[in-house]
Order: structure tokens, then C-alpha cells, then sequence
């Protein structure tokens, strides 16, 4: 609450700072600044998504959402320190660029459509299988046994976790898919 | 790496704070070079020529570590009679073969090699001729990167003579071969004066030997090329050389340029390898789980246990339908007929062979080789899923593409049906990451991914779970490996996201009570453990994470070992037996890492060992023995059959056993070094969209290379959408010294046209002194130098350097060229069907092949 | 006067007011480790809630921030020049335009071309100087500018009126007016973090520590140290610039280690608070205030004669 005597004037006579440039000027708003990373409700570790240096990251979150995202100086590879890209994580996480529903392209579509995840998953299951199964090659024309399909193909993991690799190829090689690859060849 | 990996730099600054010399050889004068001692611009493609110069001054001046050569190295091997180098052929190896353009390796053996079958070949060469398949995929093997992580396997150990005069011995071999790289020459090829030249030889060999250990950091400037992995050869020949391999503050340090790229090859997302690079299977030759393993079994070395790894991977997927008597289920396993990169799967693609596509996280319709033809292939797809956190060109191509600008492709007459699915960002899921160094670290959920967005880990699992609902019941054969793959995973949360710790403890394996595994030495053939990739075998050691360690660096030695876990075994330096003298000595106490303790009779220091841990530096292996125990003491590389580092590769490389000049497929000069302009082993895209500029061609008189920014992201993906990095670097740019300005009429900030037999692109102009304009002899050479980053969404757009880079690709794996050759004019480039008869007129006037009227 | 505008001020903190006070902190910028990698812009903008400023090239180097102002408080320059051209005074700004002209093809040969005596890449992050004698603060007529206890110059903006004062006031052209908004925007040497103990934003994310923060008294040792070792090793042209207390503003919160004249990275080569002549000016116009009372009064009684 502001009382008269908090008044700048007042603050100004009454104190050292008969200027008014400092102490008498600093403003209730001013003096009650916390910095958002002693307000977060946790703190949770994490690895910088760009390049492979791995530097550490702290995330600070707070109602549910990500509130900052800065180095970790605990880190032996990056002791707290993050390049411009890393620096802009916290905005990489919650940009409104970021697209957070399904869309869907009709075959010879010219526009987008909205299209439910369970639904799109359903189709997609749909699709491999039907691919899998025209697409079956149990020898190839030398009468080499292949049990594979070189109908579906994949790209990428380079960005994504040890975890999510392993089941993908876990997955495409029980599928018979070969054509499986990543940034590493790119 | 000041530009593309700026934290890992601070390192680079706090050596060169304490004395070290960093010294920056690039064509591109960037950030690294504005703090570097030295700066050398050199012809882009040139890499060889460069290392292969700076081989022959070790070696012309008997600077290598001699003690390091003689014992760790296979200096001393006796190299066959039937060997020729290309010193006596002008430069092709002996065993070249014109019609396919491939080499086979049988003469490269060492003496008394056993010739049949030949050494880590697991694919056969194809019959040649007529009746030899016609599909291009058919026509040769993916074969050096077939044999994992420890080269090919070679049976014997050869003859050495380690007083290095035997004239066949590699050492000699390795003088004779490298004899005419003289500074003179790098000087005509790279476009390096001499003196330059020297003062690095000499700050080099300098700080290298006994005291003293130097490091080479690379990225894709040595990879992309079409002879990339003799690149990195070449380079690890003059460490092996100096001594400075498996030491600290030295080693040849790959900076990768994705979170877990390191870890997606590890656990790869690869066509050719499974989890722990084991090879994937061959149809000629791996009809079995024997002979599968047969390659390696009787081997020597780490490798030599690899039926172990592929047991126990077999058990992790398959579980208990994975018994001894099915093989463990090794026929579960699709086979390999040849190559099947990326760059085959566009051709499969384009032609209707493959007409399903996963894409996830990644953006080849900018950040590909060959942008047209990827887009190209894009279009003749059924269907195409992909998934990012931000609207990628890749999934929108069919509205925006280039394509439909210049109406080589119309919307309506695609049809591929996309899905675009959302992905969940880094705090939204947990899990692991391998960095740069083989280090994983684990990362902890901090809130839940937006509206639809999903892990990754979710939307494969869920995948699996809807294919395997369809097929339920199904009695096909073709099924079973599907139906009896191991896929219950516990899930948590309000999306039931499958637990990635548990995937993490599978990946680590378990013995057959269910316990984690500590160690892959634990690792058996009989069925009894299962591990999902052998070298991650460890990091959930004692039911604990050890990826998610965080003790503080300031609570640790300099090596950290407490901090994520690096594979294998936690080591941080690989073959760091390496860093002590033959007698297990520390090669210097300045240089102290790991050595033998006598008293305690083990190996102990500073890193986890990386040796079998007892075994005394005065070992001698019985005859006959196989596997690790057939390794010395005074075999520090593991890995390698026979414990040694390879100066020359008896086998295992598509492109020779040692390293040879060769110019890149586009090159405005001739060959400088032999008879043979390129890569006489290159595996060459002949599809209608991949024309090539013929070498030397006037039309295309100028060299050009692209590269990264620090300020974006690869393919823009995951920069080109953030305000705070568009405004740092808005508008697709090119490089220019100010003699091509000035000869091109390019104006400063003005735009300018860049084309290549492909496509045209245009781009602002930064003319600029940090390019420099090259002198080979008489000639002038000028490099355009281009960033990548840019495509038709996002904040900031602009075209894509990527659409100009040809497809001429590196024979071992599979890996584009991204020098080439252009024209730049100043301008900004036709627009609409305008541009495809620009660039159809350069096509025809350069004589590329092929011409625009074999393809349309 | 007691509240001196100019010359040293021992302590800044103490003289606006603040009793019992922390020492004076402050940013030390070594350019000469700078990598140009503009992490201190991003990292400033993700803590303040800065917004984008713009997206256009400058064709100056690979800077297109171009100056510090309501929405840029980190500005790294980038200054391309030939090599061995230290302490000459007579470039113009920060990587303008095209390079020196292009050698003729029969030119140079390519000792000179290649190799090292080729091209000098000066980076430097610029920052608000948070002046001894600030005076934005110093005409701001609201109270919003206030001399924080660690001595540093702060805009509130829940006082500012965006009058606008305080942007020609500044020597240095760093604060400025946000389009759109209308209140003057500037770095606050992250006010609240370091409150807390915390290290700026951009000092933390800084990889190669060119961006130091700290007490500017240690400051000023370390880059005296760092001075003579580069002096030391040969470096030519290398130089402080802000951290003398005796300069035209009484010495910088936030002072830089150069490689080359302050002209060349942007930066006034001998800034003066604008307000120095404040106190004399207000002499002047007392007496000329007296003076005209005087002659009121005289004309007054002269009236009434």
C-alpha cells in the first residue's frame, strides 16, 4: 500500500537522495521485482536441443508452463554458458509458431484440413500395413532371401532421443523396412 | 567451430588463454579464424592435398613419434607383392576395374593374408555383366561401414618387420605414397602459399610427441565430399603418425551438429547398421545367425564377441519367441541386397518403389542434398507422415514448394496425402541424448506437450500397438516378427506416454534374471542376457541411471566421470592404453592419463581404462586365441583385429588403402596430383534431375561450398520461426571476395543469381574480404560461399542453397559433395517456367550431362 | 555541491541516496576473446521480454541488430578490416558497406592474398555504459531513470511518460523510445537477477567470457591485467575504453576492452555527459535570474521616481 510518506517528494526530502536519483525515485513496482527463475515452481534439468555439444540446461516452470530456460553451470561440457540458439530455447518451446494440432493434405488437396489424432493415427496404422503388405518382398531377383519392404521409408532421429531411435528401429526392422536413415548421411 | 558449436569453443579460447596455438583451415574466414593464430583459406574439396602434405613432412623429416608407430601402429606390416599405389598407376590401387568402377581389395592384403573370403567384405561383389541385376540398388554394396565400429576383420596377424626398412612394409609404403605432396604442391592444389604451409607443418609437429599432444576438430567441411572418409583417413594417419591418438588434448575430435546425432548413429536410425553397429544382414551372405556371425567369430579383438552383441539384441526384440533353436530369431531380420541411403530411397521414391514416408524431425526439402529432386520425390508418394514442432517446407511442399512456383509440379495433380503430426519439444518428454563426445545425458520431463503433440517414443509405440492390433491373428509368416516383437512398455502421465527409463534398462539389457547389466563383457551367445545395443550396456548399471548424474564439475576431476555416461563403459578418451609407453609408463608426466599399475597389477589413471584391465603390458597372446584374449599387451586399439592403428587399410575401403588426391566430380581445374581428375570409385546418381557440371567447364567457372550460420539451425526448422534468431540473420546471403565482385558485377547488399546444372537460387550479396580469391599457378580461383538455412516458411525466407548441391556421392557411405561448381550473375533470378529455361540453357551450353532434352 | 555531475565519484551508490549499500557492479567486455556468436542478444531478450527489432539485412558484416536502442540492449558489431590496420583513426562505421577495392587479377600475389596478412574480424558487444554521471537520469523529469544500489541506471516503466528527455541526453545513443509503445526502453544490467545475486543474462550466457560481470573495482583490475598481457604478447592497438573515472562521463559501469579506435566499433571516442555544464548552467541562470530581478526592481523603483 502506498502511504503519503512513500511519496518520492516525500522520500526525497526526508532522505540522503535529495536529487531524487535514487533511492527516493525507485518506484514500489521496482523495489517488488523477483527475478521469474526464484518464483518458478521447479527447476528441471535438461540437455540443449540444437547441436551435439550437449550444454545444460536448467528449465524453470512455473503454473505448468515454461517460464525461462538458461544454462546449467553445474555442466562439465558448457558451465552454464549457451550460444544465441540455446539462448533461445525458452522461445523455441513456446513459440506460437509451433503447430499443436493434426493437419491433414488430401491426396491432390490444396488446402490443409483438421483431422483428429486418433483418427490420423488410425489411418497412418491403416497405410503401413497395406503398404507393408503390397509392397512385401520375401527374395529378391536372385532368389536371395530379403523378408523386407521397400515401400515405406523413414528419415530422422538425429534430433531426437537414444530412446525414441531404439524403438523406430525396433519397429521398421520387425516391419521388414530397410530404407531407414537419419541426418548422419546427410 | 567458433560458428557452429560456440559454447563448445569457450574450450578452444581457455587453451589458447593458457599457450595453445589454434590454428583454422577453412576456405571461409569465419568466426573461428577472426580469434584463430592462424587462419589458412584453401580451396574447398582440397582436404587431402593439404593432410597429405602435411604426412609427407612427418614423414620427410622423421618428425613421426617413432616408439608410438613402431608398437601401436601397423607401420610395420608387410603389405603383399601384388599391392600397386597409385605411384605406379597414376593414381588408381591396384585391383581397379573400369566397367563397374570399383576396386576389389584382394591385392591390398597383407602378406600371407588369407585371400578367401575376402576380409570384411560382407557383400560379395556382384557378378558383373549382363546378366547382374538391373536395379541400381543391386549393383554394389554399402560395404566399409558394414563392418561396425572396429574396421573389417582381419584373421591373421600380419608379418611385421619393426625396424621399418622392408620395402613393403606400410611404413615405407606410406613414404613412397605420400612422396610427391611436397609443399609445393598443396600450394598449386589448395592455393596455400608455402610459407603458410610450413608454419603450420611446423606448429604442428612442434607440439606433438612426447610432451606435447595436438587435436583436430572437424565438422561436415571434411565429410561432404565424395571422398570424405579418405578425408578423415587421412587425418588419422598423421595423429596415428605423431602419436597423438588415444592421448589427452589430442585425438580427431568429429563435431556433430545435432543434439543426438551422435546417438542416432550409436542406435541407428541408419539402413545399414543395428543398435552398436553391428552390421545389418546381407542376403548373399547371412542366411543364418552362423554365418552371420562367422565374419568375426574367430577374430581377434572386441569384435571378436559380436555373436554375443547379436544374441543379445536378438533377445531384447524378440524375447522368449528368440530361442536357440530358431536362430534367435535371426530370420526376423530384413536383408540388405546393397546400398540403401537417403539418396536411394528418393530414387525408389521418384520412380514408385517407396511409396510410404516417415520424416521426423528433419526438413529434406531444404536441408537435402539435391532440394528438387527430394521434392520430387516428396510428390510421387502415397502417403508422407511428418512430424515437427513448426510447419516444415518438407510437409508443404505440394502449396509452396519451388516446384509449384516454377510449375514443374501443380498442387492439384500431387498426390501424396501428408500428415502433419506435432511433436512434443525437448521439456516435454524425457529422455536421453548422446552428445558430441559419446556422452548421454539424460533429460527430465518439465510439462506436457500442447494439444495434439506427441513424443516420438508415443507415436511410435502407439504406431506399433495399432499395426499389431490389424494384424492380430495373423498366421503369415511375413507377420511374425511383428506379432512376437517385444512392445509393452509401462506408460505415465495424462497421455500415457510410454516410459523412456524403461526403454533406457532394455536398451542397457538384463541378465536372465531380469537384473540390469553392468558391463557388455557380461554379454553371452546362449540367450541368456539381452541388451538392445551393446556399447550402451552399462548406463543403467545397478538399476541407476547413470545418464541423469549431475554431480557438479567443481566437485570432480577434470575428466568429470560423474556427469551423464559416456559409452563404452564410461571411458571419455577412446584407446587410451594408447597414452602410455609400451611398459604402461606415462608416455611423460605432462601427458599422465592411464597406465599400468604394477604393484596392484591393473591398469588405472585419470579415465576408465580402455583395456582389459589385468592384463600386463608384457602380455604375449597364446597362439591360437580369439576374441579379446588374443590381444597384447601392447595392443592399445581394441577395436582393431589386431590391436594396432591402421596407417593403411588392408581392407574395408571402397576408394584404396590409403588416401589419394582426387579433385571434387565439379572442379574448375585438373588434377594437379595424378593421372585420375576424380574419385575413380565415386558412386554417380545418373537420374534425370541430377546433371552434373563437367569439370573445368567455363560456363560454371566458379567453386562453391555451403555452411551454417550461428545464428540458425540447420534446415531453419527450429531458427527460422524464432524472432530473436531471424532478426540476427533475415535474408538467405552469399559470400564474395571482392575480385569476383568486382569481375561478376556484384554489388554489396545488391542480390545476385547463383546456378548450377540444377536449379538457380538467388541471394543477397556480401562482398567481403573474408573470401579470399585463390591463386593456383596462373589460375585464380574464386569460391561463393552460401548458408543453407533458409526455405519458403517461417519468419524470414529465402531460397535454398541445397538446391543447387549435385548428388556424386562417397563411395563408403553414401555421403554427397556439397562443393560444386557455378556461375553467379548479379540479379535476382527468373521467376516461374522462366527459371527452368534459364537454367536449361545453362544445362546445355556447359555440355552437363545430361542435357535438359535426355530428360524431358 | 555535493552531488557532483561530473569528474570521479567515489561512490555513485551513496551519492543517489542508498545508505547502506552493496559494492558498484558492473559488465567488463573483452572483445578481444569475442566470438561474435550474439548469444548476450538473444539470452537479453529471452530474461527481458525484449521484442524482435526488425528483420532486415544491414549488409554491415554479419551484423543486422545495427545499434543499440529501445529493443536492442546487447548489440554485438562486427567490423571487418585489413589486417595491420590497428590504430588508424580514419575508418568510418562498423563494417559499412563493401570492403577495401578489389585487387586487380594481376594484382598482389598470393603471399599477400592468403595467409595471414589478410583480413582482421573485430566482434564487440556493446551494452549500455551505466555512466558515473548518467544523464538520462539525470533530465529525466519523472523519476523513472533511478541510480540503483549497486550503481547502476535503471528505467522503471511504470513511471516512464516516454517524454524523451533522456534519449538525447545519453552520449553514447543508447536509450531510446519503443515505437508502439512510447517509453524509453534500455539494458537494466538485469536489475532483478542481480538483486537476487544473480549474473546478467548476457554475462551468464556469454561461451568465451568476453562478457564479465562483477564488482567494477575487480573489474578494473582483471582488464588492467588483461591489458598487459596482451600488450605483452604484441597485440597492437589494444586499449580500455570507459574505465578511466576521469573521462567525460566519470568513468563506465559497463567499460570495454577495444583492439582499435572507439570510432571503429561505433562507440564516441570521448564521450561527455551532456549534462556536465548543468551546475554552472544553473549559476548562469541564477545570476541572470538576479540580474532580471534586479532590473525589475530597478524599473520598478525607476517607476516610481
Amino acid at each position: 500500500m502506498r502511504t503519503p510518506l512513500e511519496w518520492p517528494v516525500l522520500r526525497q526530502v526526508r532522505g540522503r537522495d535529495r536529487l531524487g536519483r535514487g533511492a527516493a525515485a525507485q518506484s514500489a513496482h521496482t523495489r517488488a521485482l523477483t527475478p521469474r527463475t526464484e518464483t518458478a515452481d521447479r527447476v528441471v534439468d535438461s540437455v540443449c536441443p540444437f547441436c551435439a555439444v550437449g550444454c545444460g540446461q536448467k528449465v524453470y516452470v512455473e503454473d505448468g508452463r515454461v517460464t525461462q530456460i538458461e544454462g546449467d553451470p553445474a555442466s562439465p561440457v558448457s558451465r552454464g554458458r549457451l550460444c544465441p540458439k540455446g539462448s533461445a530455447s525458452t522461445q523455441l518451446v513456446t513459440s506460437d509458431r509451433r503447430v499443436t494440432t493434426v493437419r491433414y493434405r488430401r491426396p491432390h488437396g490444396t488446402e490443409w484440413e483438421d483431422l483428429d489424432l486418433d483418427t490420423a493415427m488410425d489411418m497412418i496404422a491403416d497405410r503401413v500395413v497395406a503398404t507393408r503388405r503390397r509392397h512385401w518382398e520375401w527374395e529378391d531377383d536372385q532368389g536371395r532371401r530379403t523378408r523386407r519392404t521397400l515401400g515405406i521409408a523413414s528419415l530422422g532421429g538425429a534430433t531426437l532421443d537414444n530412446e525414441e531411435n531404439y524403438l523406430m528401429k525396433k519397429l521398421y526392422t520387425a516391419m521388414g523396412a530397410i530404407q531407414i536413415e537419419n541426418q548422419a548421411r546427410i | 567451430m567458433a560458428e557452429c558449436h560456440p559454447v563448445g569453443f569457450q574450450w578452444v579460447m581457455e587453451a589458447k588463454r593458457k599457450g595453445a596455438t589454434v590454428i583454422h583451415v577453412d576456405p571461409r574466414f569465419t568466426r573461428t579464424s577472426a580469434v584463430a593464430d592462424l587462419h589458412v583459406p584453401l580451396r574447398a574439396g582440397t582436404d587431402i592435398a593439404f593432410l597429405g602434405g602435411l604426412v609427407h613432412y612427418v614423414l620427410d623429416n622423421d618428425l613421426d613419434f617413432r616408439e608410438y608407430v613402431v608398437h601401436y601402429t601397423n607401420a610395420a606390416a608387410i603389405v603383399g607383392e601384388e599391392f600397386a599405389d597409385t605411384e605406379d598407376l597414376d593414381g588408381l590401387f591396384s585391383g581397379y576395374d573400369e566397367e563397374s568402377a570399383q576396386y576389389d581389395p584382394t591385392s591390398w592384403q597383407y602378406e600371407n593374408a588369407p585371400q578367401a573370403p575376402a576380409a570384411g567384405m560382407r557383400d560379395p561383389r556382384q557378378p558383373a555383366g549382363p546378366e547382374a541385376s538391373e536395379e541400381p540398388a543391386e549393383h554394389e554394396a554399402a560395404r566399409s561401414e558394414e563392418t561396425g565400429s572396429g574396421g573389417p576383420a582381419v584373421h591373421a596377424k600380419p608379418e611385421r618387420d619393426e625396424t621399418l626398412q622392408h620395402p613393403r612394409c606400410v611404413f615405407q609404403i606410406l613414404k613412397r605414397h605420400f612422396a610427391r605432396y611436397t609443399p609445393r604442391l598443396v600450394a598449386e592444389v589448395c592455393g596455400v602459399p608455402e610459407e603458410d604451409f610450413l608454419r603450420v607443418a611446423r606448429a604442428l609437429t612442434e607440439n606433438s610427441g612426447r610432451e606435447r599432444t595436438s587435436a583436430f576438430c572437424y565438422a561436415v567441411g571434411w565429410t561432404h565430399h565424395s571422398t570424405g572418409v579418405q578425408t578423415i583417413r587421412t587425418a588419422s594417419i598423421l595423429q596415428t603418425l605423431l602419436g597423438n591418438m588415444g592421448r589427452p588434448g589430442g585425438g580427431i575430435l568429429a563435431l556433430r551438429g545435432h543434439a543426438s546425432i551422435q546417438g542416432s548413429t550409436d542406435i541407428p536410425t541408419l539402413f545399414n547398421i543395428l543398435p552398436g553397429y553391428i552390421p545389418m544382414p546381407h542376403a548373399a551372405q547371412h542366411e543364418n545367425l552362423a554365418q552371420f556371425v562367422a565374419e568375426d567369430a574367430g577374430s581377434t579383438g572386441f569384435w571378436g564377441n559380436m555373436d554375443a552383441y547379436t544374441v543379445s539384441l536378438l533377445k531384447a526384440w524378440w524375447g522368449s519367441a528368440a530361442t536357440p533353436e530358431n536362430d534367435f530369431c535371426f530370420d526376423y531380420l530384413p536383408r540388405l541386397t546393397g546400398h540403401h541411403g537417403t539418396y536411394d530411397t528418393v530414387v525408389n521414391q521418384i520412380e514408385g518403389r517407396s511409396p510410404g514416408y516417415f520424416v521426423i524431425g528433419e526438413n529434406p526439402a531444404v536441408g537435402s542434398a539435391n532440394g528438387k529432386m527430394q521434392r520430387l520425390g516428396l510428390a510421387s508418394l502415397e502417403w508422407l507422415v511428418v512430424r515437427d514442432l513448426t510447419m516444415v517446407e518438407t510437409a508443404s511442399f505440394w502449396k509452396d514448394g519451388p516446384e509449384i512456383e516454377s510449375g514443374e509440379l501443380v498442387t492439384e495433380e500431387i498426390g501424396t496425402e501428408v500428415f502433419f503430426l506435432p511433436a512434443a519439444s525437448h521439456v516435454e518428454k524425457k529422455g536421453s541424448f548422446t552428445n558430441t563426445q559419446r556422452m548421454l545425458q539424460w533429460r527430465h520431463q518439465a510439462v506436457e506437450p500442447p494439444g495434439d503433440a506427441r513424443s516420438d517414443l508415443q507415436f511410435y509405440y502407439e504406431l506399433g500397438q495399432r499395426i499389431r492390433e490389424r494384424l492380430a491373428g495373423s498366421t503369415d509368416p511375413m507377420d511374425a516378427p511383428l506379432l512376437d516383437l517385444t512392445w509393452d512398455y509401462p506408460t505415465e502421465g495424462p497421455l500415457a506416454e510410454p516410459d523412456a527409463d524403461a526403454v533406457l534398462r532394455e536398451i542397457n539389457g538384463q541378465d536372465a534374471s531380469g537384473e540390469p547389466l553392468s558391463s557388455y563383457t557380461q554379454l553371452a551367445a546362449d540367450g541368456s542376457s539381452s541388451c538392445g545395443c551393446w556399447i550402451y550396456c552399462g548406463v543403467y548399471a545397478d538399476g541407476v541411471n547413470q545418464a541423469a548424474r549431475r554431480r557438479p564439475h567443481w566437485e570432480q576431476s577434470l575428466v568429470a566421470p560423474e556427469w551423464g555416461w559416456a559409452w563404452p563403459a564410461n571411458r571419455r578418451i577412446l584407446y587410451n592404453r594408447a597414452s602410455a609407453d609400451p611398459d604402461g609408463r606415462p608416455w611423460s608426466e605432462r601427458k599422465k592419463y592411464v597406465w599400468w599399475d604394477a604393484e596392484q597389477g591393473r591398469w588405472t589413471g585419470e579415465d576408465v581404462p580402455d583395456f582389459v584391465v589385468d592384463r600386463p603390458p608384457d602380455h604375449v597372446p597364446d597362439e591360437g586365441a580369439t576374441g579379446p584374449d588374443a590381444l597384447g599387451g601392447r595392443d592399445p586399439f581394441i577395436m582393431q583385429t589386431d590391436g594396432k592403428a591402421w596407417l593403411y587399410v588392408p581392407t574395408g575401403l571402397a576408394d584404396g588403402p590409403l588416401p589419394a588426391f582426387y579433385e571434387p566430380v565439379e572442379s574448375p581445374v585438373g588434377n594437379a596430383v595424378h593421372g585420375v581428375q576424380r574419385n575413380p570409385a565415386l558412386e554417380d546418381v545418373a537420374e534425370p534431375d541430377n546433371p552434373l557440371n563437367p569439370a573445368g567447364s567455363r560456363v560454371f567457372p566458379y567453386v562453391f561450398t555451403s555452411y551454417r550460420l550461428t545464428e540458425h539451425h540447420t534446415a531453419g526448422g527450429m531458427s527460422r520461426t524464432l524472432p530473436y534468431l531471424s532478426e540476427l540473420q533475415p535474408e538467405m546471403f552469399c559470400e564474395v571476395s571482392p575480385r569476383l565482385a568486382q569481375e561478376g558485377g556484384l554489388e554489396h547488399g545488391g542480390w545476385a543469381t547463383i546456378v548450377t546444372a540444377r536449379s538457380a537460387i538467388e541471394a543477397r550479396v556480401l562482398v567481403t574480404a573474408r573470401m579470399r580469391s585463390l591463386r593456383l599457378g596462373d589460375q585464380w580461383v574464386e569460391q561463393v560461399g552460401l548458408p543453407y538455412h533458409w526455405g519458403a516458411n517461417g519468419l524470414v525466407t529465402g531460397d535454398s542453397a541445397n538446391d543447387l548441391v549435385g548428388l556424386a556421392l562417397d563411395p563408403n557411405v553414401h555421403i554427397q559433395d556439397k562443393v560444386g561448381t557455378c556461375d553467379i550473375r548479379p540479379g535476382r533470378r527468373p521467376r516461374g517456367p522462366a527459371l527452368v529455361a534459364f537454367v536449361d540453357d545453362y544445362r546445355r551450353r556447359s555440355g552437363a550431362h545430361p542435357a535438359p532434352e535426355e530428360t524431358s | 555541491m555535493s552531488h557532483s555531475l561530473f569528474g570521479p565519484l567515489e561512490d555513485v551508490a551513496g551519492d543517489a541516496g542508498h545508505e547502506a549499500h552493496p559494492p558498484r557492479m558492473g559488465f567488463f567486455t573483452d572483445t578481444s576473446v569475442c566470438i561474435g556468436c550474439k548469444a548476450c542478444e538473444v539470452a537479453c531478450k529471452e530474461w527481458n521480454l525484449v521484442p524482435e527489432d526488425g528483420l532486415s539485412l544491414t549488409g554491415m558484416s554479419y551484423d543486422n541488430t545495427g545499434a543499440l536502442g529501445a529493443s536492442t540492449w546487447r548489440h554485438v558489431a562486427f567490423v571487418e578490416q585489413p589486417a595491420g590496420r590497428a590504430s588508424r583513426t580514419d575508418l568510418g562505421m562498423p563494417g559499412m558497406g563493401p570492403p577495401e577495392p578489389a585487387p586487380a587479377p594481376d594484382g598482389p600475389g598470393q603471399e599477400s592474398e592468403s595467409g595471414e596478412g589478410g583480413v582482421r574480424w573485430l566482434m564487440s558487444s556493446d551494452v549500455c555504459k551505466h555512466c558515473t554521471h548518467a544523464a538520462c537520469l539525470d533530465v529525466c523529469p519523472t523519476g523513472s531513470l533511478f541510480r540503483t544500489e549497486f550503481g547502476t541506471v535503471v528505467v522503471q516503466s511504470d513511471i516512464c511518460n516516454g517524454c524523451g528527455y533522456c534519449v538525447p541526453a545519453c552520449p553514447y545513443g543508447v536509450i531510446d523510445i519503443r515505437p508502439g509503445d512510447g517509453r524509453a526502453f534500455k539494458c537494466t544490467l538485469c536489475y532483478d537477477r542481480i538483486g537476487e545475486g544473480l549474473t546478467p543474462a548476457c554475462a551468464k550466457a556469454c561461451p568465451t567470457e568476453s562478457i564479465q560481470y562483477g564488482e567494477l573495482d575487480e573489474l578494473r583490475e582483471r582488464a588492467g591485467r588483461r591489458l598487459g598481457q596482451l600488450e605483452e604478447q604484441g597485440v597492437d592497438g589494444a586499449r580500455l575504453y570507459g574505465a578511466d573515472p576521469e573521462d567525460g562521463v566519470g568513468g563506465d559501469g559497463a567499460f570495454f576492452l577495444l583492439l582499435d579506435e572507439p570510432e571503429v566499433y561505433g562507440l564516441p571516442p570521448d564521450p561527455v555527459v551532456t549534462t556536465r555544464d548543468l551546475a554552472s548552467m544553473w549559476r548562469h541562470v541564477g545570476a541572470a535570474a538576479l540580474g532580471l530581478v534586479g532590473v525589475g526592481v530597478a524599473s520598478f523603483l525607476g517607476g516610481r521616481r
